[in-house]
């Protein structure tokens, strides 16, 4: 398993000098895609997308949100002229758009998009390696590539012989990714990728999204309409009104803190104030908790947590008082784990908990103890007189 | 085309005797692939037999099949049974397979419902299974009347009437416009029965048209 | 019954059995060849770029509805004797179930595919042969193997003219009352029939990608 340094080592082989370039951090903030007065109407009439201004800067996961129809969609496939403007300039890398011929153009630029579009009558390999192939690589580097990039993405070697239909929806989604990665494209657009799958992998495949980015540096346009997925995901995040207008483009914390309109307040939710604990940091005491292992003969008193050989969570056991061995049948499931990321997962996993106690797990998964609701209430206040939560 | 209006009274004729031999295996097959195809909707195994048995019936050249049957049956060999048994053949082996696919596609919850509310089996078929299956049946029965009426001129290879006639006629005589007033004359009555059907089905199911 | 088709006498010679044979194949191969460089591009093309969809089904219907001994006698009134008008009426006869399953296949393939292969950075020329074609390549076998049965079956009227094949055993033995001589070329084209069929059938799975094989039929898991 080659380190992070070694893999990015790798990568620069690969890396080709397509019509868009190779993007190079140049220290200060650079935009890799600009759109400048972009305004599309289709035939019929329909504005789609009307007078975007917006820039997107390099290496960063950009969000395009809003409700069904307002264009999201249009504005990421006119990047790749899937769909050409009716007016106005689209720059990727500081080159319009419209003088480089599409398929040129979409080879340097990866697409990922909803149901993740593999080619049926292809393997896993030969679907990841479709791009390196157009662009005139040999078929033996191309191969080596999509392996490298199956494991990238975390599907395991022996996926690659398969073909798309004999394959779930969350491994055709990786799969897509990988697929979008291989020419090494310093900008990937991806089209709700993930919301054809359920929520448990969805949130699988957000989290290896953000790994993802961190390790490649890519500079990513994502669209959804969930805006939980939008403030997870996104760096700058940039709600879309119905009717193609652009309502507001910011930060995350910034979008929940100080929405610009009575759209985007009511898009972010009613519940914004709980969202925003997805952006907090802070300090929460855990407390100690007992714990039992399956089969063992406890005494009880309290809630007790019951866990595996490595010491991660199975279920509470009720405070019922008296002697009884563990088993699996009296298990109270339920509750989600804290992993120390955020207040908002802190106070989840107390809110969620049988017993009230947050449970709390180390990058292993082991239980280190409990954190309690009123805890993270004291550190949100703390937070608040420090000012961090901005008013 | 001249042909055609110089011998005005002939083709009318043989027009009939085609529209006759053509017509008769139509309405006999279809006759019969109603209970085989509901059958092979019902039995997977009758399914097994029927269907390859189908297939096989098809590669045997009409010709052949023409000048075989009155040796099977014991007709004459200008009787016009010899062309319409084949071709009756022919029909049963495409409308297994149309009618089969027609009633497997009738929604199980109709049916269901159907059961519920009390039908018996045979009323069930008739007002409800058949009428529903009515759309994909007529697409069948239009490629096989269409298959059917262009076939019928094989028979006059052996001797037996329609515009088949006008083609081995026009052979010897060396006269081409006779060969074509035949093939036009085909190509017409098919194209007619064809929208005569289409029309047909339509009127039958109105529904299948709502929301289109 | 089966007396004529086993008399040895009948499998040798210019006019035996095993030439007769491989006329009719040879006039059914080639009529599939020639049918199919005509009509998978017409269906491929139409089928593509979305336009001119009613030719096809009205120019299929049409050709389908034209009796082949008509077609085949007017050509060699027209042209004389020979393989050509064979070739004429057979190709007719092939071109619309091609046309038609190469038109419906391509029209058939998961538009998000045929996207996603232009978002990848595909051109025309790519998306249909690279992504339409494979992908459609069931039902082009289906048009096929269907245009293969009637081209099998009909070459046997080619004997009417005077052209080879297996239709001699049954024009011959017509023209002598030989019944044992008729049944035997029935019988060898219903068999050349199931072998030809056999035969694509083994192609399209050589040539169709086992990813487009219905699931949990084949491939590993
Ligand atoms: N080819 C087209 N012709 C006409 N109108 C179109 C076309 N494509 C999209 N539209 C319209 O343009 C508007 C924006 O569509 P778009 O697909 O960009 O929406 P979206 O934000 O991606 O929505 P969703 O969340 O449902 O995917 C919609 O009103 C849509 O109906
Ligand atoms: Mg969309």
């Amino acid at each position: 398993m080659p380190g992070y340094a070694e893999r990015v080592k790798v990568f620069g082989i690969y890396i080709q000098g397509g019509p868009i370039g190779v993007v190079v951090a140049t220290g200060g903030i650079r935009r890799v895609i600009e759109f400048r007065a972009v305004t599309k109407r289709f035939e019929d009439g329909t504005i789609a997308v009307d007078e975007l201004d917006l820039a997107v800067e390099a290496g960063t996961i950009t969000v395009f949100v809003g409700p069904s129809g307002c264009g999201k969609t249009t504005s990421l496939r006119m990047v790749n002229r899937m769909i050409d403007p009716t007016s106005g300039t689209i720059l990727v890398d500081g080159k319009d758009v419209l003088t480089v011929d599409p398929p040129t153009l979409r080879r340097g630029i990866g697409y990922v998009i909803q149901q993740a579009g593999l080619f049926p009558h292809r393997t896993v390999l030969d679907n990841i390696a479709t791009v390196p192939l157009l662009s005139g690589w040999d078929k033996r580097k191309a191969r080596t590539r999509a392996a490298e990039l199956l494991e990238i993405v975390g599907l395991d070697a022996n996926f690659g012989k398969r073909y798309p239909a004999q394959l779930s929806g969350g491994q055709q989604q990786r799969v897509g990714v990988a697929r979008a990665l291989a020419a090494d494209p310093p900008v990937l657009l991806m089209d709700e990728p993930f919301s054809a799958v359920d929520p448990v992998v969805r949130e699988d495949l957000q989290n290896e999204l953000l790994r993802l980015q961190a390790e490649l540096d890519k500079t990513i346009v994502f669209v959804t309409h969930d805006i939980d997925e939008a403030l997870k995901l996104g760096e700058r995040v940039a709600v879309f009104q119905t009717g193609g207008h652009l309502a507001q483009y910011a930060k995350p914390t910034e979008l929940l803190s100080a929405p610009a309109n009575d759209f985007v307040a009511s898009f972010v939710g009613r519940d914004r104030g709980y969202r925003t604990l997805t952006f907090l940091h802070a300090e929460v005491p855990v407390h100690p908790v007992a714990t039992a292992k399956l089969g063992e003969r406890v005494t009880i008193t309290d809630w007790t947590l019951v866990v595996d050989e490595q010491n991660r969570p199975r279920g509470w056991l009720s405070g019922v008082d008296g002697e009884v061995e563990v088993s699996e049948r009296d298990l109270v499931s339920g509750g989600s784990l804290y992993d120390g990321s955020s207040l908002r997962g802190a106070l989840d996993a107390a809110l969620s908990s049988p017993s009230a106690l947050g449970v709390v797990v180390d990058d292993a998964g082991a239980v280190t103890g409990v954190v309690k609701a009123d805890d993270v209430i004291q550190a949100l206040a703390k937070a608040r007189a420090a000012g961090e939560v901005p008013k | 085309m001249t042909w055609i209006f110089e011998n005005w009274e002939r083709f009318w004729e043989v027009t009939a005797v085609h529209l006759r031999l053509s017509v008769v295996p139509v309405l006999a097959g279809f006759a019969l692939s109603i209970p085989l195809g509901w059958w092979a909707s019902r039995s997977p195994k009758a399914r097994l037999v029927l269907f390859p048995f189908a297939n096989v019936l098809f590669t045997i050249p009409s010709i052949a099949l023409i000048v075989i049957t009155p040796v099977l049956i014991g007709t004459k060999i200008l009787d016009e049974i010899n062309v319409i048994v084949p071709l009756t053949v022919y029909t049963v082996a495409l409308m297994i397979r149309s009618v089969a696919d027609a009633l497997s596609a009738v929604p199980g919850n109709v049916v269901a419902a159907a059961n519920a509310m009390g039908f018996r089996p045979l009323r069930r078929f008739l007002t409800v299974d058949f009428p529903l299956a009515l759309p994909v049946t007529i697409a069948g029965l239009r490629v096989a009347t269409v298959s059917n009426i262009s076939m019928v001129s094989v028979g006059a290879l052996v001797g037996l009437g329609g515009y088949g006639q006008l083609f081995t006629e026009g052979y010897q005589t060396d006269n081409t416009d006779k060969v074509l007033a035949g093939l036009i004359g085909t190509v017409v009555l098919a194209v007619l029965a064809d929208g005569l059907l289409l029309l047909i089905g339509r009127l039958l199911t109105p529904w299948a048209r709502v929301g289109r | 019954m089966g007396g004529w088709l086993f008399d040895p006498a009948h499998w040798s010679g210019t006019t035996g059995i095993p030439v007769r044979l491989l006329e009719h194949l040879g006039y059914t191969l080639l009529t599939l060849v020639i049918a199919a460089l005509i009509a998978i591009p017409l269906g491929a093309f139409v089928g593509h770029t979305g336009k001119g969809g009613f030719v096809i089904v009205g120019l299929s219907n049409a050709l389908r509805a034209l009796p082949t001994t008509a077609v085949l006698i007017l050509v060699v009134l027209w042209a004389g004797l020979g393989d050509f008008p064979v070739y004429v009426a057979l190709v007719l006869l092939a071109i619309p179930p091609i046309m038609a399953g190469t038109y419906a296949g391509i029209r058939a393939v998961d538009p998000v595919t045929v996207d996603a292969a232009r978002g990848v950075g595909m051109r025309e020329s790519s998306v249909l042969l690279q992504v339409e074609i494979p992908n459609a390549l069931p039902l082009i076998y289906g048009g096929f193997r269907g245009a293969a049965l009637q081209v099998v079956a009909t070459a046997t009227i080619a004997a009417y003219t005077g052209a080879g094949g297996l239709g001699r055993f049954v024009f011959d033995g017509l023209a002598l009352q030989d019944f044992g001589q008729m049944l035997a070329g029935a019988v060898l084209v219903a068999l050349l029939a199931v072998l030809v069929d056999l035969g694509f059938a083994g192609l399209q799975r050589l040539t169709v990608s086992p990813g487009l094989r219905p699931v949990g039929s084949g491939g590993k898991s």
